[in-house]
């Protein structure tokens, strides 16, 4: 048997002929990283490979780093292994990670999801013989409805809750979520106010997004002035000062678990809606199909469940790997972490 | 069923009670009369009986999702609700029926009688054409236990004001044996009846916690009456009219639950309104809660439960005395009067106690009764203020409940299982053990005590330590030593450890203890009170 191209050491993703990392947990020498969130994007390498459009974002995140840009698709070759990134489509600017060497082919998604969001660039279906892959919603319970009847929901809400005079609070995170609420938000029912989290992210990625107009909410801020508006504000902000600013309000997360009537009461929120980063079941069986697969190895999330549907129901070699990728802890959970996922 | 399902989704959107009364309300106003007698039907737990046991609903709705069985149970103990479960698995749809809410009750009931095939087709038929709230509350109606944050108290409030009814003469209207096939929303809510007003009780008086110094806070020790504190139900019993009423705590009619309270009839004068505790009584002396407990559940009473565990009244409180409300009189004189009623009573007979009280010359006089609390089967001491009027709801000031400290022991973590919903994949519902015979037997299941960081580190050393899963549970290498606290202990034959425990909680993580230091079941059985 050949040694595995990749495989799952204390410090993260690790391709040992090429000694490089992808997404470590630990700080490394060099380390291709998929997307920005704090549980892939970590502190402390030498040497960051990304998409160029996600060297803003980690350099907001990290600091001045040592990090070098690639296009998608573009190829390069480290020891004889040659690696590409391809879009992941979780949130702008994230990547799946092609990696071949000697006519063998895996990837790794990184986090995914396959509807189109209107903002990160589309995912795409990579062939490989080893596919690895995150399965946060790795249920069947878990089904997405197209993201425009969410954002009509969300719209409406909106809506109502201006016609009551009421303060619409929405929390998603600041890096991804916040972004594509951003872009689907209807600005002719307002205006579009946030937390300082979102704004300074949303600052960073104006550089090569179009987003619409939104206003900070600072000490000088009027009660008045944020009346029947939007604010898109982090889950962390949930409780927090900011809360008291804004007056008579009503809350919602926009996220994948609230597909759980339990999740959203449990976090005290008026609202929930569904809409998720990561791939939902459906999206996750047409995501390994697509790539013509032999070998699944689930990362993070159901990973026992999703592998053994895969093992019993579609004859793959499927098992689990795990990783410190956040999905464990799910999205509503890690207030500290702020980012993560 | 679009008008409900739209209904169940508003109660559901928002935290506010008010806004869920409002939604409530807006319903009760607008929907087919029909529709709202079944509404409050289901509200107040008077569902159709289950049409399909729970195993085919399962096996018909993995059918049509087309995944294999375990992966439906697997979600189910993910989910944690079985018609949530199966709203959310079966394939979506947009919903397209426009039966009412009571002509599918009409469908589901008869459904009981069909043969298993038409049961199938019906409950597929329907998962189609259904959208996911429509699913889920149709669900809901098939499997009962409709538990969406509105209780009977909140549903009375609306339909109050939808109709402009009295809330307590509604609660009376909607108590008793009556069901949707029997009667009308004409006749059970508007048509009026002079008996309506008499069942209508006073609101609760309610006690605080005391603070750290309370001693100096309360002053003269004099100036306040003590009381042990009665771990029961707290109720008011009414007799006018030759009629006894009994609400319990959450302004809930209870009456039929207590055939007992109806010896007070030969004893107390119409009129009159007592304010106690419903307490256990089996063989002539106070029982324990466990006991209660099987009392609680039952709407209707079997008589060898009667005979097993009887219930008493323990008064304290007199509310209503010759009809007249006294409610501003100083407690001294309301108690006065309460026990020269309860003086003339065969307590044991007519299943009617007075609950003593007492007078200390000292703080630590009262400090000592206090410790004796648990041979007296309370929970602490009550202090109340001798001048005090009976208030209305929970104030500071008057009455305060000066509790004993809980019962603690060191148990070992030996299952645990994942959380439902936010932290459905995180390990965060524990089972302790303690030592009996070299072995680790289950005592109790503790959820909450730790911090954040405490769960997450716990739950990254379940995933590492596991030794067997079933399901959604496993079982854990024993290693960490947790504190726990509980309210009370007591016998019990429904516990594999033989002792059931009141309110158990992780009181700290003994990170210094190995698991040889923890606790015996012995050490536990120790506590129960004789
Ligand atoms: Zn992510």
């Amino acid at each position: 048997m050949t040694k595995p191209l990749l495989v799952f050491n204390s410090k993260g993703i690790y391709c040992k002929q090429a000694d490089v990392y992808i997404d470590a947990w630990r700080p490394v020498e060099k380390c291709i990283v998929t997307h920005g969130h704090s549980d892939h994007s970590r502190r402390g390498h030498k040497q960051y490979i990304t998409h160029h459009n996600n060297i803003p974002i980690i350099k907001h995140r990290l600091g001045d780093i040592t990090v070098s840009g690639k296009e998608w698709g573009e190829t390069f070759t480290i020891n004889g292994v040659t690696f590409s990134l391809h879009p992941a489509g979780h949130i702008v600017a994230s990547s799946q990670v092609r990696v071949e060497y000697k006519g063998e082919v895996w990837v790794f998604t990184g986090d995914y999801k396959i509807e189109n969001d209107g903002l990160s660039t589309p995912y795409e279906p990579i062939k490989c013989h080893t596919f690895i892959t995150e399965c946060t919603f790795g249920l069947p319970a878990f089904k997405w409805e197209p993201q425009d009847d969410v954002f009509n929901e969300i719209n409406g809400w909106w809506a109502r809750n201006k016609d009551e005079g009421r303060t619409s609070l929405l929390f998603g995170y600041s890096l991804g979520k916040a972004q594509r609420l951003l872009k689907h938000l209807d600005t002719s029912i307002g205006k579009i106010y946030t937390h300082g989290a979102v704004e300074q992210m949303t600052q960073v990625l104006r550089e090569h997004y179009d987003l619409p107009p939104t206003e900070l909410i600072t000490a000088n801020t009027k009660k008045e002035d944020i009346l029947g508006n939007i604010v898109v504000a982090p889950p962390s902000a949930q409780g927090s000062s900011l809360m008291r600013k804004i007056g008579p309000n009503v809350t919602a997360s926009a996220s994948g678990w609230m597909t759980f009537r339990g999740a959203r009461r449990r976090r005290a929120l008026d609202r929930g809606f569904v809409l998720s980063d990561h791939a939902d079941w459906d999206g996750l069986l047409q995501a390994v199909k697509e790539t013509g697969c032999e070998k699944v190895i689930a990362t993070h999330g159901y990973t026992e469940i999703f592998s053994r549907y895969l093992r019993e129901e579609m004859a793959l070699d499927a098992r689990t790997e795990s990783t410190q990728y956040e999905a464990e802890q799910n999205e509503a959970e890690s207030k500290k972490e702020e980012g993560a996922s | 069923m679009k008008r409900f399902a739209e209904l169940i989704k508003q109660l559901d959107s928002t935290n506010k009670t008010n806004e869920k009364v409002g939604a409530l309300t807006e319903y009760f106003l607008n929907a087919p009369d029909p529709d709202k007698l079944w509404t409050i039907a289901i509200l107040s737990h008077r569902r159709p009986k289950r049409p399909v046991n729970t195993t085919l609903l399962r096996e018909w709705a993995t059918e049509l999702s087309h995944i294999p069985l375990w992966l439906f149970e697997e979600s189910y103990h993910i989910v944690g609700d079985l018609a949530e479960t199966i709203a959310l698995i079966v394939p979506s749809s947009k919903g397209k029926t426009d039966k009412s809410l009571s002509e599918f009750i009409a469908e589901i009931i008869e459904l009981r009688e069909l043969p298993e095939s038409a049961k199938k087709a019906y409950l597929h038929e329907n998962w189609l054409s259904l959208n996911y709230y429509e699913r889920f509350v149709f669900n809901k109606i098939i499997t009962g236990g409709f538990r969406i944050g509105v209780s009977q108290k909140l549903m009375t409030r609306a339909l109050s004001k939808a109709t402009g009814i009295d809330e307590d003469i509604l609660a009376y209207k909607l108590m008793g044996s009556w069901t949707p096939p029997t009667t009308t929303f004409q006749q059970l809510i508007l048509e009026e009846h002079e008996s309506d007003y008499l069942s209508k009780p006073y609101p609760f008086y309610l006690a605080y916690a005391v603070e750290d110094d309370f001693q100096e806070q309360l002053g003269d020790i004099q100036d306040w009456s003590f009381e042990h504190k009665w771990d029961g139900i707290r109720a008011q019993v009414i007799i006018r009219n030759d009629e006894v009423f009994v609400w319990s705590r959450g302004e809930e009619l209870v009456t039929d639950k207590y055939p007992e309270f109806q010896k007070f009839l030969e004893v107390v004068p119409n009129g009159t309104v007592l304010d106690g505790e419903i307490l256990p009584f089996p063989e002539g002396r106070i029982g324990d809660f466990n006991q209660l407990q099987t009392r609680i559940g039952r709407k209707n009473v079997s008589k060898s439960l009667l005979q097993k565990i009887p219930v008493i009244l323990t008064a304290y409180d007199l509310l209503e005395w010759n009809g007249e409300d006294i409610r501003s009189c100083p407690f001294a004189e309301r108690r006065k009067l309460l026990e020269q009623l309860i003086s003339k009573v065969n307590s044991k007979e007519n299943h009617l106690y007075l609950s003593g009280s007492m007078q200390f010359e000292t703080w630590e006089a009262a400090a000592s009764e206090r410790e004796r609390a648990r041979e007296k089967r309370s929970e602490g001491l009550m202090i109340k203020r001798k001048d005090s009027p009976y208030l209305v709801g929970r104030k500071k000031g008057d009455w305060w409940k000066w509790k004993t400290n809980p019962f603690t022991i060191d148990a070992v973590l030996t299952y645990a299982m994942r959380g439902h919903g936010r932290r459905a994949n995180l390990f965060t519902d524990y089972t302790f053990g303690l030592w009996h015979e070299g072995q680790l037997v289950t005592f109790a299941k503790a959820y909450s005590g730790l911090t954040d960081a405490e769960l997450k580190e716990v739950d990254a050393w379940i995933k590492k330590n596991t030794l067997e899963r079933f399901g959604p549970v496993r079982s854990v290498t024993p290693f960490h030593v947790f504190e726990i606290a509980f309210e009370g202990i007591a016998k019990s034959s429904r516990h594999k450890s033989g002792v059931a425990t009141r309110f158990p909680r992780i009181l700290r993580w003994r990170k210094d203890k190995p698991i040889e230091e923890a606790n015996t079941l012995q050490d536990l059985k120790n506590l129960i009170p004789e």
